[in-house]
């Protein structure tokens, strides 16, 4: 499947620099919070400030005195029927007691909740009225975690008569013999923290009705435009072709942004209940609260392993605190760290469940690699153990493990309810391991094994991980040859940061066999193409590329098509040349001035099976034990993709993974207290990676074995690194520690953390 | 988060931002204002008026005497770092500050603005206590001048009284040939530390340690002296058993606050393991 | 309150209430989008311009401080034509992936080589620490810094060429 692609590598795989770098390095992107319409007005949301509690009523009096406050919107603004937040992915009916209404009406059920939106001439103003709102709420008691929700004698949703939403199970092959029959057998609990994607540009909105033509126009949408436009159609009551959602510069998404909110209904009803547009621009507290959390789990999971080290089960139970609601793609993460716990591994025996639990905390959703980071930190931790109990060196522990190519394609564990089957469609794991080991000069460092140099021990470890991508069902692309000769692509994808319009033009320019300069890539706005699955999962590249691929042949066809009278020859003998056509008898036309015309093809790639991206990372750490402190001396990752679109993008995507994954085994926790305050509520607070904690990483990116699945041989490769870094970090602190024998099974591994490890060993 | 709605002054002398501060009971005083501005940002605070005091003389500036070192309300931490005087007349202060916040906010942020926030995690109010500092205060009834000691009363509490502006923060002098150390441990690189030492004493014709100053921050709700720690110092020579002996003497002394950065026991080990480094780093 | 101020090479005069940052002055009533509000409380450092010299949080400064000051934004520091060296090595690194953190790295990072053109990879992490970046994991930033050292040693090739 690589037809299309004639010319061969004249743009695909060059680290070409990036066509948005141009405005964002000048300042002249556009972000959201620079649209600005004629007369528009600006909202502020008000939050529950309780976890949870009956919501008597609000007062918004005092508010709309205010002058400069046009309205104060509460959910008695919607009728009898609060319209509430449809799952987008895993649309099961068990689920549908747990999705979030667009406005608190009966019960608040996290701090941030939105209660009303108030609309006033200036945002400053409108903060203003925030204090002037008066909702009466009869506070309940607050549950925070696992164990308060388990009581039960608290309920979230009364009705539903217990605080866990669902079961997921992951089952392969038969875990219940494996262990009965295993050599070895250990069993862990694991926690992994409450920690959340944080881009760095908040959300935000114009909406603008046009009583007149009844039409809605949104800006500052983000990752799956056309799913959004849906859900927005259904709860105003507009058809979908009313509503123009336009993608403008987003300065980051890694999974959270671009879901559907509550804002993403409130800002768009509230422009057209004043008939005015309306601003909204997400400030970075509540973002904090409002924003999707990610990661919080609890596990407790068993491995069993013959005594030479052949992995043969895993079994277990999870716990994801989902949060109060099951937002638009809640289920991804429990699923996932249950079906992808296995990994790059080849275990035959799995039988691992995740319960969904709610809890008065911010709902959760993705953050760049939901559930696999999770997962991959039990499960690398795992493997250390067992390695170190059964005397097996844990990089041949590894080796004895990894699937191997000659098992591929290799089936994963399958997923119900809402089935999911998959497979790793290829791959080398063992010889990118081994490159890994090589490049990170693995036999001298592990010499460094637990030695103390300058007051801190030093540790090394290595992982291996799978980063699922390109999820179906379908891309479109539209092309457009214009009449200047240059072609406009547009595309269903979306631009989240991670330089489409560059990669897209690159993948086009080899499939039209023109330059680089001769094509424009349009994406994400809903008035580009007719339908369109935007960017998730890794998918753009792989999806969206694939479609321009595809779309460019129809286009040439229907060129060749045209021209060849002209040239007297059939279209198959027709040689397309940049904007010239060329016959057998050597005739050459300029493709323009016979057409006279703009000419377009539209196409969709479809495809149901993912793409599996693969790899090692390694690691070296050295441990203070008087602080707990863990400095991160160095990290090195190897990775196969297929097929490589632009080096230099994709390496930008692999470093920053690592460093964000550094952030979530290190630094970032959102905490709460046990009234379900968040005490971690300001960028003081929430610890992110700077420019001075991690200088040392590297990353290397190989195109070993392509995908058999799309024209590309691409795999999603946009989460990558981030989905082992817990586990791997862990593993190095209790390589570095093994003198006090720490074994850490909780992150963030943060200096009280650290130091509290070495406490407790050293007592024992 | 914009900020709440006020009204902004900018008087030409001190008399007239104390005459301000006086009229208008509920003002505050702006300097660089890196503190105050998330203050407001947040709505934690919301005065009707704000004083700024970049119009008003005499207030940037660091002067080295015989006597002390005086630095005026509205130094930067930025004119701290570039001053080539003070790495010689106050070295733990010039070290010290070092570790005071970014880039940015070093281009911004004063002295009288830090002293007068009172965070007990903040380097300045630190020296100040450590050093025996002097804080000069002037409001409607004159000057007056306050021992560090006496000035913080809790977090983010001090002695001012609402019409008093800062002026100027007084460091004795400092012998040249003084031991000392500062060492904190911040979670990243310009955080406010979980928990800081400044450490200095002078060496007697015995070899021994005399005159023993020694600060903390971050271990309790304001910047405070370790007085069972420097007892053990003083008269001693010193060695990595006395250094233990009063490492262990001021975690013992210290009553840390708890929060979501650190429990409690963790500030008295780090207190512990920073003046056991900056003792063993000040008599190297 | 009246407050005049030169920007990026033009003297303007605005009417702004006290309470206004100097960062929504820019970007509202100015209308110079390119100086980004990442968090309104002085910590990620995407609102950076350069005052007098000096980069300065403008999350963190009123518009009427700034009366009678010099300030230069991200966009004043490259004309219609092309990139600084700065600039383009922040491209060739590909030390920008979503652009939002990047004003303010720019203007930081110019400030900083301005003032000490001789900094070194600590001097430049220490510095850039005060910039939080989601997306780059900062090592192509810094080495996009250290490159463009050259043309600030020689200051006549650091403006657009």
């Amino acid at each position: 499947m690589t037809s299309g692609m004639k010319r061969g590598n004249a743009l695909i795989g060059q680290p070409i620099e990036r066509v948005e770098d141009l405005r964002f390095l000048r300042g002249r992107g556009t972000f959201v919070a620079d649209v600005n319409r004629e007369g528009q007005l600006h909202a502020v949301i008000y939050r529950s400030p309780v976890a949870h509690g009956l919501l008597r009523s609000v007062d918004a009096q005092a508010a709309l005195n205010l002058p400069g406050v046009h309205a104060v919107i509460t959910a008695q603004d919607f009728g009898a029927d609060v319209p509430v937040i449809p799952l987008r992915l895993q649309p099961l009916p068990e689920l549908v007691p747990f999705r979030q209404p667009m406005l608190a009406h009966d019960k608040v059920r996290y701090v941030g909740e939105p209660i009303a939106i108030i609309v006033a001439d200036t945002a400053a103003i409108a903060e203003d009225a925030l204090d002037l709102i008066d909702a009466d709420i009869d506070a309940l008691p607050p549950i925070t975690d696992r164990a308060g929700a388990e009581l039960g004698d608290v309920l979230l949703f009364d009705e539903h008569g217990s605080n866990s939403a669902i079961e997921w199970n992951a089952v392969r092959g038969d875990a219940e013999a494996a262990f009965a029959s295993a050599d070895y057998t250990r069993r862990e609990t694991f926690k992994v923290q409450r920690h959340a994607a944080l881009f760095m540009e908040p959300r935000g909105f114009v909406a603008e009705w046009n009583a007149n033509e009844e039409k809605l126009t949104v800006w500052g949408v983000a990752k799956v435009a056309f799913a959004n436009r849906t859900i927005l159609a259904d709860t105003m009551a507009l058809s979908e072709n009313q509503i123009d959602m336009v993608e403008v510069d987003v300065g980051g998404g890694f999974g959270s942004r671009g879901e559907f909110y509550p804002e993403d209904f409130l800002i768009p009803f509230a422009a057209r209940h004043l008939n005015r547009p309306v601003k909204w621009i997400e400030d970075r507290r509540e973002h904090l609260l409002a924003a999707n959390h990610a990661r919080e789990l609890e596990c407790d999971v068993e491995i069993a392993a013959t005594k030479d080290g052949k992995i043969i089960g895993l079994r277990g139970q999870s716990w994801a605190n989902i949060g109060a609601y099951v937002r638009t793609n809640g289920s991804i993460a429990p699923r996932n760290a249950a079906q992808f716990m296995s990994g790059a591994y080849a275990i035959e025996n799995i039988q691992l469940t995740t319960t969904s639990i709610t809890t008065n905390k911010t709902p959760t959703g993705t953050y760049r690699g939901p559930g696999r980071f999770e997962g991959d930190f039990v499960r690398e931790r795992l493997i250390d153990l067992a390695a170190k109990d059964l005397g097996i060196d844990p990089v041949e522990m590894r080796r004895r493990n990894l699937v191997s190519s000659d098992q591929m394609p290799y089936p994963l564990a399958t997923m119900t309810p809402f089935e999911s089957v998959t497979e790793l469609d290829s791959g080398d794991n063992h010889a990118l391991f081994d490159q890994c080991l090589a490049e990170f000069d693995w036999s001298e460092k592990v010499k460094l094994q637990g030695k103390l140099i300058d007051g801190r021990y030093h540790g090394v470890s290595i992982g291996c991980f799978i980063e699922g991508g390109a999820a179906g069902p379908s891309e479109n692309a539209r092309i457009v040859l214009e009449l200047d000769g240059s072609y406009t692509v547009y595309l269903g994808s979306a631009a989240v940061g991670q330089g489409i319009q560059t990669i897209m033009a690159q993948i086009a320019g080899d499939a039209l066999e023109v330059p680089f300069d001769r094509v424009r890539v349009l994406h994400g706005s809903t008035s580009h193409v007719k339908s369109g699955f935007g960017s998730f999962h890794s998918r753009s590249t792989v999806m969206g590329g694939s479609a321009i691929v595809l779309t460019a042949e129809a286009l040439k066809d229907k060129i060749r098509d045209a021209v060849a009278p002209t040239l007297g020859c059939t279209p198959t003998e027709v040689t397309l040349d940049g904007g010239n056509a060329s016959g057998p008898s050597g005739g050459v036309v300029s493709i323009m001035e016979v057409i006279g015309e703009p000419i377009e093809a539209e196409a969709a790639f479809l495809n149901k099976k993912y793409t599996y991206a693969y790899g090692s990372v390694a690691a070296h750490v050295a441990v203070d034990p008087k602080t707990g402190q863990v400095d991160v001396l160095e990290i090195g990752s190897t990775k196969d993709v297929g097929r490589m679109i632009n080096p230099l993008t994709l390496n930008g995507q692999s470093v920053g993974s690592i460093v964000q994954g550094l952030g979530g085994a290190l630094l970032e926790h959102l905490v709460y207290d046990k009234e379900g305050q968040l005490l971690t509520g300001t960028l003081a607070d929430y610890l992110l990676p700077t420019a001075g904690d991690f200088p040392n990483i590297h990353s290397t990116v190989v195109e070993l074995k392509p995908s058999p699945l799309n024209p590309l041989g691409a795999k999603g490769a946009g989460e990558g690194e981030i989905i082992p870094i817990g586990g791997i970090i862990a593993n190095a602190v209790a390589a570095a520690l093994v003198d006090f024998n720490v074994e850490p099974l909780e992150l963030p591994l943060s200096p009280p953390n650290v130091w509290r490890l070495i406490e407790t060993a050293q007592k024992t | 988060m914009k900020f709440p709605s006020f009204e902004y002054a900018c008087p030409a002398s001190l008399a007239d931002a104390v005459a301000l501060l006086s009229e208008e009971g509920d003002a505050m005083v702006l300097a660089g204002g890196q503190s105050l501005m998330p203050i407001l940002a947040f709505r934690l605070a919301a005065p009707r008026l704000l004083v700024d005091l970049k119009n008003v003389p005499g207030l940037d500036t660091i002067k080295i005497s015989a006597e002390d070192v005086r630095l005026g309300a509205r130094v930067r931490w930025c004119d701290i770092e570039k001053h080539t005087g003070l790495s010689a007349a106050q070295p733990l202060l010039a070290e010290a500050i070092s570790h005071v916040a970014h880039y940015q906010i070093r281009n911004r942020g004063t002295v009288g603005g830090s002293i007068a926030l009172a965070d007990p995690a903040a380097e300045m109010p630190g020296i100040a206590v450590t050093c025996d500092a002097e804080i000069a205060l002037t409001g409607k009834l004159g000057e007056r001048v306050v021992p560090a000691a006496k000035f913080f009363l809790g977090a983010m509490e001090t002695c001012i009284q609402p019409d008093e502006i800062i002026t100027e923060v007084r460091l004795p002098l400092w012998p040249s040939d003084r031991c000392w150390a500062f060492k904190e441990f911040a979670r990243r690189r310009g955080d406010f530390a979980l928990a800081g030492v400044a450490v200095f004493y002078d060496v007697d014709a015995n070899g021994c340690a005399a005159n023993t100053h020694i600060g903390v921050i971050g271990a309790s709700d304001r910047p405070c002296r370790l007085g069972s720690a420097e007892q053990i110092i003083n008269g001693a020579f010193l060695d990595a058993t006395v250094i233990e002996a009063a490492a262990e003497a001021a975690s013992n002394e210290i009553e840390p606050m708890e929060d979501h950065h650190a429990p409690a026991d963790y500030r008295c080990a780090l207190v512990k393991t920073l003046l056991e480094r900056a003792l063993t780093r000040a008599m190297a | 309150m009246l407050v005049k101020f030169n920007v990026n090479g033009d003297t303007v005069e605005v009417d702004v209430e006290p309470r206004v940052s100097l960062a929504d002055c820019l970007r509202d009533v100015l209308h110079l989008t390119g100086t980004h509000l990442g968090c309104e409380h002085g910590v990620c450092g995407a609102c950076t311009v350069i005052i007098d010299g000096e980069a300065v949080r403008s999350c963190l400064t009123l518009a009427v401080q700034a009366d009678g000051a010099t300030i230069v934004t991200v966009e004043g520091l490259s004309n219609d034509n092309a990139l600084t060296p700065l600039q383009a090595a922040f491209r060739k690194h590909h030390a920008l992936q979503c652009g939002f953190c990047t004003p303010g790295m720019i203007t930081t990072a110019h400030a900083l080589l301005t003032e000490e053109p001789d900094a070194d990879a600590e001097r430049v992490r220490d510095v850039l620490s005060g910039n939080i970046c989601r997306c780059t994991g900062y090592v192509p930033i810094v080495e996009a810094v250290l490159e463009a050292r050259a043309a600030y040693a020689n200051p006549d090739k650091a403006d657009a060429s």
